[in-house]
């Protein structure tokens, strides 16, 4: 952990730092209810969880050292209330439960803080929900929302209009390396290799800092546009993406699900023997059955997350293309991947760029088609195959 | 329908979940009993329920000796102790008593899923009541139901009748039954039209082969009566993605033997051959459109078109369209 204040913690966000630094020392500058934006990876999260560290700072604005900023970031804090969405939405029901806790007074910080990271899954009942009392809450409670900027529209303007907004932007790769270096060890050349293909995603960056397997799936789905040159070669592309998501879904559920149950099972007492057991161990079999659909919300949303990584990844090669197609000759062009400039040159030459800009549509048209819960084989395969050629 | 040879067994097995078969077989054995003695008892009792000193019972000798016919409905959940004590009884079995075992094929312990084994090697009579799958099954049983009830059918009766009743084996007996004996013994396809019109089982899987196979009109109707049916939505959009993909899949790999094909492209072999014989007719252009557009249709039925149904009607039109051009 770093020994300079909390506000390290933060990449490149200069702007958003000094409001929300003053906000913490100055009392007319603070605010009841906060809405964090931008681009994802540029560090909602982080920013809420700083700034409430922050808040619960007892010496000050963030020193990083005492109780309160230590129990604040690392999640343990009694006053700072995460909302993390596993599923693909939030619900009414957890909403009305954390409408009731933000309506307590704090117990040992100064502020009772709830975060709720991903505001736009929220679901129209559940912002409804929250309206009454993000307006008016208790004069110690603070709320705290995060939602990627790119569709800010998606929380409901009923919500957006009762918060402050804090726009953060996208952190520049020189920022993004230094923190690689400074903060996780990683050697410097990894660090700006990492930095110069993330897309000013932090957390991606240190994924592909350090994570050789990351970096490898990476490098299979750059290698789809150029190696898709028969349909045929489309199907195995979309197997390649398809396997990828899967695996990843069912590598977390390995890990997680079994020792998961088991916990459950134990603090529900259902292996117990004797008299009086049976109505425990049906309790128990029914949490178990509660906690299994949640598990399986959670294996489709990592899957969809994985898939919608290397859609990304996907659409900036296409980016790319048509950034250098339009380029003029000499001008140093800021590519998403700096590292497969050799085969970007390349497809811009043989593609036009109206073919080139109908497979970046393809790939969005994607991203979208899997929002709207079409089966990912079916839309990865529709898309590879609009990608042949 | 004739005698079963095994109405008269004292020890029965009747294996399968066919509920209306598993009926018949039961009457039968108890008719069997009947005639032999007309005073005889039927005791039928959950195996579950089922304990040692209950079967010791049921089927020991009365005092009068009265024929009796003991059942034991759904003997896949028999506990341990019975079903070693049914095994214990079958090779000595109590005169003037029959057993008929009913068993799902299935079970959860050990002892209740080697039951059927047991009990054939101990010579029980068995009578398989599976459920029947394929429709070469059913005209069969259609056609053992008219004669059983005294009449003939001919073939194109046998697949009307099959194709507007469905696959409800209870309600296709009562169907040929009724048509015996509303047209006087000789049913042909003109007898089933005057009774049943429509069609009673129409899946995606039909209206999906009719679209790849470029028969537009085909395809429609299929899908007219799929929906009216109340197939949902989303499988039939489901069956359409699957035949488009299925295509292009055979498509583009080539020519080759569906054999060794089938292992490279994850598929069984009849599919491979199936879409070797629908991929004549089909352009890459067109395979690319049509992927699209059921995509593009997965979404639709899935909220984002205001009326699922018609987005139906035109991805199937479409795609039937581009097969034909």
């Amino acid at each position: 952990m770093s020994t300079q204040t909390v506000w390290s913690q933060l990449v490149g966000q200069e702007p958003a730092i000094e409001t929300l630094s003053a906000a913490t020392t100055r009392s007319e500058a603070m605010t009841h209810a906060w809405l964090f934006t931008g681009p994802p990876g540029s560090g909602r999260s982080v920013a809420a969880r700083t700034f409430a560290a922050a808040l619960q700072c007892s010496e000050g604005s963030g020193c990083g050292q005492c109780s309160g900023c230590t129990t604040a970031l690392a999640g343990t804090h009694a006053d700072v209330h995460p909302v993390v969405p596993e599923g693909l939405s939030i619900s009414v029901a957890e909403m009305r439960s954390l409408v009731q806790t933000a309506a307590r007074r704090p117990t040992t910080g100064r502020w009772q803080i709830v975060i709720i990271s991903d505001a736009d899954r929220l679901t129209e009942g559940a912002s409804n929900a929250l309206l009454k009392a993000i307006e008016e809450p208790p004069a110690r409670t603070v709320f705290l929302l995060c939602a990627p900027s790119d569709h800010p529209e998606d929380v409901s303007v009923t919500i957006r209009s009762r918060c402050r907004l804090v726009a953060l932007r996208t952190p520049p790769p020189s920022a993004i390396a230094r923190v690689l270096v400074e903060r996780d060890g990683v050697d410097t050349g990894d660090a700006e290799w990492a930095a110069s293909v993330c897309g000013g995603h932090v957390g991606r960056a240190r994924r592909l800092a350090t994570d050789p397997a990351a970096r490898e799936r990476r490098a299979e789905v750059l290698r789809i546009p150029t190696n898709t040159r028969r349909l045929t070669d489309a199907f195995d592309c979309a197997d390649v993406l398809i396997r990828a998501a899967e695996a990843d879904a069912d590598e977390e559920s390995k890990a997680r699900d079994d020792s998961e149950k088991e916990e459950l099972r134990t603090a529900m007492g259902a292996d117990g023997t004797g008299k009086g057991t049976a109505a425990a161990k049906r309790s128990a079999d029914a949490a178990v059955k509660q906690l299994e659909k949640r598990q399986k919300m959670r294996a489709t949303r990592t899957q969809r997350d994985t898939l919608d990584l290397a859609l990304v990844d996907l659409a900036g090669f296409y980016r790319d293309v048509l950034v250098v197609a339009a380029g003029h000759g000499e001008r140093e062009l800021t590519l998403n991947h700096p590292d497969h400039a050799e085969h970007i040159r390349d497809a811009a030459r043989r593609w036009e760029p109206e073919a080139a800009l109908r497979r970046l549509e393809a790939v969005l048209a994607c991203r979208d088609a899997i929002r709207w819960n079409v089966k990912p084989r079916i839309a990865v395969e529709s898309m590879a195959a609009a990608l042949v050629g | 329908m004739s005698e079963p040879a095994n109405a008269a067994r004292p020890v029965q097995l009747v294996l399968g979940d066919e509920a209306l078969l598993v009926e018949r077989a039961i009457s039968a054995a108890l008719d069997a009993a009947r005639r032999a003695d007309p005073s005889t008892e039927l005791t039928r009792i959950p195996a579950s329920e089922l304990t040692v000193g209950t079967l010791t019972e049921l089927v020991s000798p009365t005092l009068f000796s009265e024929g009796r016919v003991v059942v034991l409905d759904s003997a896949q959940d028999v506990s341990n102790e019975a079903a070693e004590a049914i095994g214990n009884y079958v090779p000595d079995p109590v005169p003037g008593v029959v057993l008929v075992v009913v068993h799902s094929g299935g079970g959860r312990s050990k002892a209740a899923k080697e039951l059927p084994a047991t009990l054939r090697h101990a010579g029980a009579a068995v009578t398989e009541c599976a459920k029947l799958t394929k429709p070469a099954e059913r005209e069969a049983f259609v056609r053992a139901e008219v004669r059983g009830a005294g009449g003939a059918i001919d073939a194109g009766a046998v697949t009307a009748l099959v194709e507007s009743v469905g696959t409800d084996l209870r309600e296709l007996a009562a169907a040929a039954g009724q048509l015996v004996a509303d047209s006087g013994g000789h049913i042909d396809e003109q007898a089933v039209r005057r009774y049943h019109t429509g069609r009673a089982d129409v899946t995606g899987f039909v209206v999906a082969e009719k679209a790849v196979a470029g028969d537009g009109t085909a395809a429609l109707s299929a899908l007219r009566w799929a929906l009216h049916i109340g197939v949902a939505h989303v499988l039939v959009a489901d069956a359409l993605a699957d035949a488009v993909r299925t295509v292009a899949r055979v498509a583009s790999a080539g020519r080759g033997n569906p054999n060794t094909m089938a292992s490279q492209l994850g598929m069984p072999p009849w599919k491979v051959r199936k879409a070797q014989g629908q991929a004549r007719g089909w352009t890459r252009e067109g395979l690319t459109t049509a992927l699209e557009i059921v995509a593009e249709l997965n979404a639709e039925v899935k909220g984002a078109a205001a009326d699922g149904e018609y987005a139906l009607e035109r991805a199937t039109r479409r795609i039937a369209a581009l097969r034909e051009s």
